[in-house]
């Protein structure tokens, strides 16, 4: 079922992402990616994450699609002017790839090639809005496209955030510019994450949670330090540390934490980092 | 004023292989402001240089070396000296360089500092970037504060969602451009500002290089 009728349904939404590799062997993207098939609603592919050089999310989402699986395109900011993002989406479109992921991206400096120009010709909001000009047939510049695309557009919200008013702002235009779905930032804070849901509600569009796989003690540690609205309460950090079998515990405050999701969210979004394996274990455990 | 620094002392050697008598010329406006072109500077750059067994021919501030009337009259007054230098070594921003080079007919000249950026004189040797001159100024829309310049990347809707204590997320020691633009309006009872989508920057209007004419 497309990403778009299971939106429009009353189902519990489970999308997943899939990292392409550093290089030209899809062979891992595709073993970690077949066991998904028919069993979540979406993966996402990342877009050159982190702004570690690889493969290409539109190529991501084609093998993925190939083997049975929808995609969802994630397209950042960050690497290509307006030209060459109209020009992808509509590569996307003639792919038959239907959902597109909105993202400013992480600025090249945080990546394997800081020497990089960053381009950010367009930020998140004023994409968005291309992505819907496109589907309408006409480009950023009002010409008449020779046939159009059709797309599903989701965009990213941090819900915890610090500053949580100009977020709100930003999503707010994200809405209007034409997102139809949001995924956030991990949420480890349920009712941190509830507040947010009801500041939220106003801009009536399905929002699905973010969980990130908690490896460790120092990755929560490295989390909370280092990436904006992460905060892992203590509990989950001594939780698994002092876990012996770290895989069978992570599944386990992961599943955890999606069955508190369930009555707030619209669905949610499992960013493995580096344990894709584990995503069907985890499928098997949680209850949706 | 435009902020420059200067080049390594073993930078501005290998631009001079083969050169033994130069010609240190200065700027009495930017580069004075930011000791990378004055008074000090050439008579440490002459110490150096002639200490690496260069002969410095003569020695001058241009008030500005951005003007090529004043390049030309410096010209006029110094012709002998600087026709018998090897090399001009030129203490002033990458325009100044480019006027010297045009006012001093062949004289090869090079460049002692790098062009950094148009700057605020916060005091006296703190300088910080507030505009790169895009073309199509729009800060009346945030508050006075430049998201072109001050957000790292350059967003035009608000932060990205990386900033983390107020800081920006490329940059953990630096304000996030957006929260301060954010505070602004709020204080000012303007966040309405903030709702409005900003449309995409014209960059034709950036194109290089660009020319007016009065
Ligand atoms: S918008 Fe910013 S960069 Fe552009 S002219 Fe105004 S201050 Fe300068
Ligand atoms: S953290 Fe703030 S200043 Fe840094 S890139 Fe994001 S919005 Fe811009």
């Amino acid at each position: 079922m497309s990403l778009k009728r299971v939106l429009e349904s009353k189902k519990f939404i489970v999308t997943t992402e899939a990292g392409p590799p550093k290089g030209t062997d899809i062979s891992k993207m595709i073993e970690e990616a077949r066991p998904l098939v028919g069993r979540v609603d979406a993966v996402n592919v990342t877009d050159i994450q982190s702004a570690v050089m690889r493969l290409g999310s539109l190529v991501g989402c084609h093998i993925l699609k190939d083997i049975g699986i929808e995609p969802i395109f994630q397209l950042t900011c960050r690497d290509r002017n307006r030209l060459a993002l109209q020009s992808d989406l509509l590569s996307a479109g003639v792919l038959g790839i239907e959902n597109i992921l909105i993202l400013t991206g992480d600025h090249p400096l945080s990546g394997d090639h800081p020497q990089a120009k960053p381009v950010f010709d367009l930020d998140s909001v004023q994409l968005l809005q291309v992505v819907k000009k496109l589907t309408s047939g006409k480009d950023m510049a009002d010409n008449q496209l020779d046939g159009k695309p059709n797309f599903c557009t989701g965009a990213v919200v941090n819900p915890s955030a610090d500053q949580i008013e100009p977020e709100l702002i930003k999503m707010e235009k994200k809405v209007k510019a034409g997102a139809e779905f949001f995924q956030t930032q991990a949420v480890y804070d349920i009712a941190k994450f509830e507040e947010f849901m009801k500041k939220a509600r106003p801009f009536k569009v399905p929002i699905i949670a973010g969980v990130i796989l908690l490896k460790s003690a120092k990755m929560a540690q490295y989390m909370n330090e280092n990436v904006a609205g992460i905060s892992v309460p203590d509990k989950l950090i001594r939780e698994i540390d002092g876990a012996k079998d770290k895989h069978k515990k992570s599944i386990e405050i992961a599943a955890r934490l999606i069955k508190e999701l369930k009555p707030i969210a619209r669905g949610v979004h499992i960013m493995p980092i580096g344990w894709e394996r584990l995503i069907p274990e985890l499928l098997d455990t949680m209850e949706v | 004023m435009i902020i420059t620094r200067q080049k390594l002392i073993k930078e501005i050697l290998s631009s001079l292989t083969g050169s033994k008598n130069i010609f240190l010329v200065g700027c009495a406006q930017c580069a004075t402001l930011c000791k990378t072109g004055g008074e000090e500077e050439l008579i440490k750059m002459e110490k150096e240089l002639g200490a690496e067994g260069k002969t410095i021919t003569g020695k001058s501030i241009i008030d500005p070396a951005c003007h090529l009337i004043k390049v030309k009259q410096f010209f006029q007054k110094n012709k002998k000296g600087v026709l018998k230098s090897d090399a001009i070594v030129a203490m002033t921003c990458g325009d100044g360089v480019q006027s010297i080079a045009d006012g001093t007919k062949d004289t090869s000249v090079k460049p002692a500092l790098d062009s950094l950026f148009l700057g605020e004189i916060q005091r006296g040797g703190h300088f910080v970037q507030k505009c790169i001159l895009c073309g199509e100024c729009i800060i009346d829309k945030t508050g006075g504060i430049c998201p072109v310049t001050i957000c790292t990347k350059g967003l035009l809707n608000g932060p990205c969602g990386g900033s983390k204590n107020e800081k920006c997320e490329v940059d953990r020691e630096r304000d996030c451009g957006w929260i301060l633009i954010y505070k602004r309006l709020k204080d000012r009872g303007e966040l309405d500002k903030m709702k409005n989508i900003s449309d995409p920057q014209d960059y034709s209007k950036q194109i290089k290089p660009q020319k007016v004419v009065l």
